[in-house]
Order: structure tokens, then C-alpha cells, then sequence
């Protein structure tokens, strides 16, 4: 008998995108220069996070019409962003198909308390995460994917450095605690208590863990892999650079060759201006994207 | 004995795991430099057009194909079968074209219809295998020199062709040793 939807299944896919980049795109000529260039997966979305920075608003789901056209174009697996906490926002894009959903910080939130009981879906979910506890919080709702949550949309990856350095540091701490003191630290940090015993036990995370939010150069992806991350997110640093095809390839090739200063060099030659980034410490408190959700 | 994982994208990190596991030395190979002294080649899950544009780019696609042809066993998971065919229906993407056999991609659907399975694989013994399908594709022919090993609802999903080996699901993201073992064994 074959079972669908189980969490080896939904975990194993995100396995397979291990050492890959994963594009923001908003058009199916995009999602085909993604393609082209190498990408594992798109994420369809309507507006690229610096876009939905500078619209301010509301931002939701896409409209399923820009979804399926882009799941018609290209033969790489296809996620989609829902709002936080949006569990019908979800239920559609399970209807259409979409191969991963993220449940997105870069959205406007729909419930401030609670997020998407993920396990209730038959389709994979990734979510994004500052620290080790938020990590295991929403691996215990289901998540079968991870990612740093960064500042979307800055072009600027200091935000996650830290979160990718917090969550790995975290994760140090626990793996030389003595057992007794495990109970303590799943109270502090908020995780499930299976879970930190779990990642005290192994040292790393029980799911794949990508880094996104304001990678913008192939060093940039090289530096979040030497940092120990499984992936890279592009949101916004390929299609709001001057030269998407070729920064989107040499950022590909950023990610398998990371440890390998004499490839990186090679690739990072000629790409033309990336996305103008901003300083984190310009954007007030209400419009870091980063501190939406728990 | 030394086995090259191909880790240009994808799950080699859990082939060289379960390899590790059967006694077996493993080394990472992202260039062609890294490819001497292999003693056999495993190709692992991932996305295949990603794995082929890497492979062209990082050049190599000519000594994998020429050691190949002087006896090199290869071993292709998911994305690695579709890299090993002769044919990808309805696709002109890269390929080592090794094995003669033809694939459909993404066959059982999108990742909604990814599934687990026990399967059954005479060459392994009586107890079942449990295959991870994870947006996989299958075989949809074999020319003659292919022996079929495993069928799913009638699709051939395990192929052997001489030294070269193919499975349409993920052997290196379940703890059975037994599909790496008769590789290593047979193929080697």
C-alpha cells in the first residue's frame, strides 16, 4: 500500500534540495531563467520582498492563476508563500498542487498567536526561524523544513548570520549539556521537549535547515553554507539585480563550490550591480518582517 | 576501495552515510579533479536539471562518460536514474546517456502524490523493501541487455545494465544496507 503525505516523504524532499538555491519569482519567464540557471526550486510569488517593502499594505497569498502558470513552466519543484497562521490560504495551495508552502514572515500575518497546525497537511511546509526554539516550535507544528528568517527584501545578510549563528550555537549549547539540565533549557527556549532532547542527542537539526533573508552575492551564499546551512534562499538579490541570469548561475555554483575560495572568486566575476541593499538599522521596529510570528 | 558521490546538489551526504555504514570509504566529488582513484560512482537524488547544468559547467561530463565506458559502476537515485538514461521522454536536458533505458519524469506526480511503498526485489530476498518515491520518475522502457529488478503497480523502478544501476526512489533516506550492499557486491 502505497501512504502519501507521510513525514519521511515530506521531510525527503527537502533532503533532495540539500546543496541547492531555491529562487523568488514572480512571472514564468522568470521561473524559466531560474531554471535555466541551475535553481533546485521557485518560490511563485506576486511581488519580490523588497516590492512588498515598498508597497507597505497588506500582503498575501498569489493569486493561483500567477501559481499555475508557473508550476506549467518549469519542471523544478514549485513552493508558494502563505500568511502566517492563514491555514485556508494553505488549504488552496494544496488544492493547486504546489509542491512546498512556506509559511512566510515576508506576508502580512494573519493570526498573531498561533501558526498553521502543519501537521494536518498532506503537502511539505517550511518556515523561518531566529533561533533554535522558534525551529523546533514549528517543527512541532509540522514543519518539515526550516530556513532563517533574515530581514527579507534588505539585500543585507547580516540578519541571517545571526540567526543561522544562533540556531547552530544553540544547538552546541545543548549537545554539551548534562541530561538534567534539558528539561530547563526546553522551558527557556520554548521548544518541545522530545525535540531538544532529540537535537542534544545528534547536534543538529531533525529537518533540512536553508538560510534566506538578504542574500545577494555568491559570497554571501558561500558564507551561510560554511556557516553550516543545508541551502540557500534568494528572495529578492536575483531579479532585483542588474544581471539576474548571470548572478542567479554564479550564486548556483556559489553553493556547491562554498568552501572553495579560488572557485568563488571565478564565479563571482563580472555579475554587474547587485540589489541596493539597506542597513538594518533604518527600518523602524514595525517593518521588520523578521519579527513577525514566534 | 573508495566510492565518489557526485555532490554538486542534493542527498549525497546520506549515501556517504549509509556507505559509511556497509564499511565502505566515500569522497565528494564537485570537480574532475576529485574523480581518481573512485572505485565506483554513485549519482544521488536531487534535481536533475540542476545536477546536469552543474556537470556541464564544472566539465564532467567527459571523463565520467569516458571512465564509465573503461568499466567505471555507477549507481543512479531518482535524479541519478534520470542522468544515467538514454532517453528522458519529452526532455533534451543533459544526461550521461549510460543505460539503455527510457524515463518519464516526475511520473507519479507533483509532491502531493510522493509516497512510501513496500516493494518487493527478488534480488534482495523475501523480505520487503521500503522505497521513499519522492516526486520520482520510473522507466518506461528497457532495451534488451537491461535486466529489471523491481516494478511498482507495474512500472519499472530498479534497473541493472553490466555495472550500472538505477532506482527511481531513495535508497540513501531508509536504514536498509541492502540495495548499496548488492551494488557494492554485484556491480563492483
Amino acid at each position: 500500500m502505497a501512504e502519501k503525505g507521510t513525514w519521511l516523504v515530506k521531510k525527503g524532499l527537502a533532503e533532495m534540495l540539500k546543496g541547492g538555491v531555491i529562487m523568488d519569482v514572480t512571472t514564468p519567464e522568470q521561473a524559466k531563467i531560474a531554471e535555466e540557471a541551475g535553481a533546485c526550486a521557485v518560490m511563485a510569488l506576486e511581488r519580490v520582498p523588497a516590492d512588498i517593502r515598498a508597497a507597505g499594505g497588506v500582503a498575501r497569498m498569489a493569486e493561483p492563476t500567477v501559481i499555475l502558470k508557473i508550476m506549467e513552466a518549469v519542471t523544478i519543484p514549485v513552493m508558494a508563500k502563505v500568511r502566517i497562521g492563514h491555514f485556508v490560504e494553505a488549504q488552496i495551495l494544496e488544492s493547486l498542487g504546489v509542491d512546498y508552502i512556506d509559511e512566510s514572515e515576508v506576508l502580512t500575518p494573519a493570526d498573531e498567536n498561533h501558526h498553521i497546525n502543519k501537521n494536518a497537511f498532506k503537502v511539505p511546509f517550511v518556515c523561518g526561524a531566529r533561533n533554535l526554539g522558534e525551529a523546533l516550535r514549528r517543527i512541532g507544528e509540522g514543519a518539515a523544513m526550516i530556513r532563517t528568517k533574515g530581514e527579507p527584501g534588505t539585500g543585507n545578510v547580516v540578519e541571517a548570520v545571526r540567526h543561522m549563528r544562533m540556531v547552530m550555537g544553540e544547538m552546541r549549547r545543548l549537545q554539551n549539556m548534562p541530561k538534567e539540565e534539558l528539561m530547563a533549557a526546553a522551558k527557556e527556549m520554548g521548544a518541545p521537549y522530545e525535540l531538544v532532547l532529540q537535537v542534544a542527542e545528534t547536534g543538529s537539526l531533525p529537518v533540512v535547515n536553508f538560510a534566506a533573508g538578504g542574500i545577494a552575492t555568491p559570497a554571501d551564499a558561500a558564507l551561510m553554507m560554511q556557516l553550516g546551512c543545508d541551502g540557500i534562499f534568494v528572495g529578492s538579490g536575483i531579479f532585483k539585480s542588474n544581471e539576474p541570469a548571470a548572478r542567479a548561475k554564479a550564486i548556483v555554483a556559489a553553493t556547491t563550490h562554498y568552501s572553495d575560495p579560488g572557485m568563488l572568486a571565478e564565479v563571482s566575476k563580472n555579475l554587474g550591480e547587485a540589489m541596493p541593499g539597506v542597513e538594518i538599522a533604518t527600518i523602524s521596529p514595525e517593518y521588520r518582517m523578521q519579527d513577525r510570528g514566534w | 576501495m573508495r566510492i565518489g558521490v557526485l555532490a554538486l546538489q542534493g542527498a549525497f551526504r546520506e549515501h556517504q552515510k549509509i556507505l559509511a555504514e556497509c564499511g565502505v570509504e566515500s569522497t565528494q566529488i564537485r570537480k574532475n579533479t576529485q574523480l581518481d582513484g573512485i572505485s565506483a560512482l554513485i549519482i544521488p537524488g536531487g534535481e536533475s536539471t540542476t545536477i546536469g547544468k552543474l556537470m556541464n559547467e564544472f566539465g564532467l561530463f567527459e571523463p565520467i562518460t569516458r571512465m564509465s565506458e573503461d568499466g567505471l559502476p555507477v549507481f543512479g537515485t531518482c535524479a541519478g536514474l534520470i542522468m544515467l538514461a538514454k532517453e528522458i521522454n519529452g526532455s533534451r536536458q543533459a544526461r550521461l546517456n549510460l543505460m539503455d533505458i527510457s524515463v518519464e519524469r516526475n511520473a507519479f506526480g507533483r509532491q502531493v502524490d510522493s509516497f512510501e511503498a513496500d516493494l518487493d526485489i527478488p534480488v534482495l530476498g523475501t523480505r520487503p523493501y521500503r522505497a521513499v518515491f519522492i516526486r520520482a520518475p520510473y522507466i518506461t522502457s528497457v532495451g534488451r541487455s537491461v535486466q529489471v529488478l523491481a516494478k511498482y503497480e507495474e512500472k519499472i523502478v530498479l534497473a541493472r545494465q553490466g555495472n550500472f544501476m538505477a532506482a527511481a526512489f531513495h535508497p540513501e533516506l531508509t536504514a536498509d544496507l541492502r540495495l548499496h550492499r548488492y551494488f557494492i557486491e554485484n556491480c563492483l
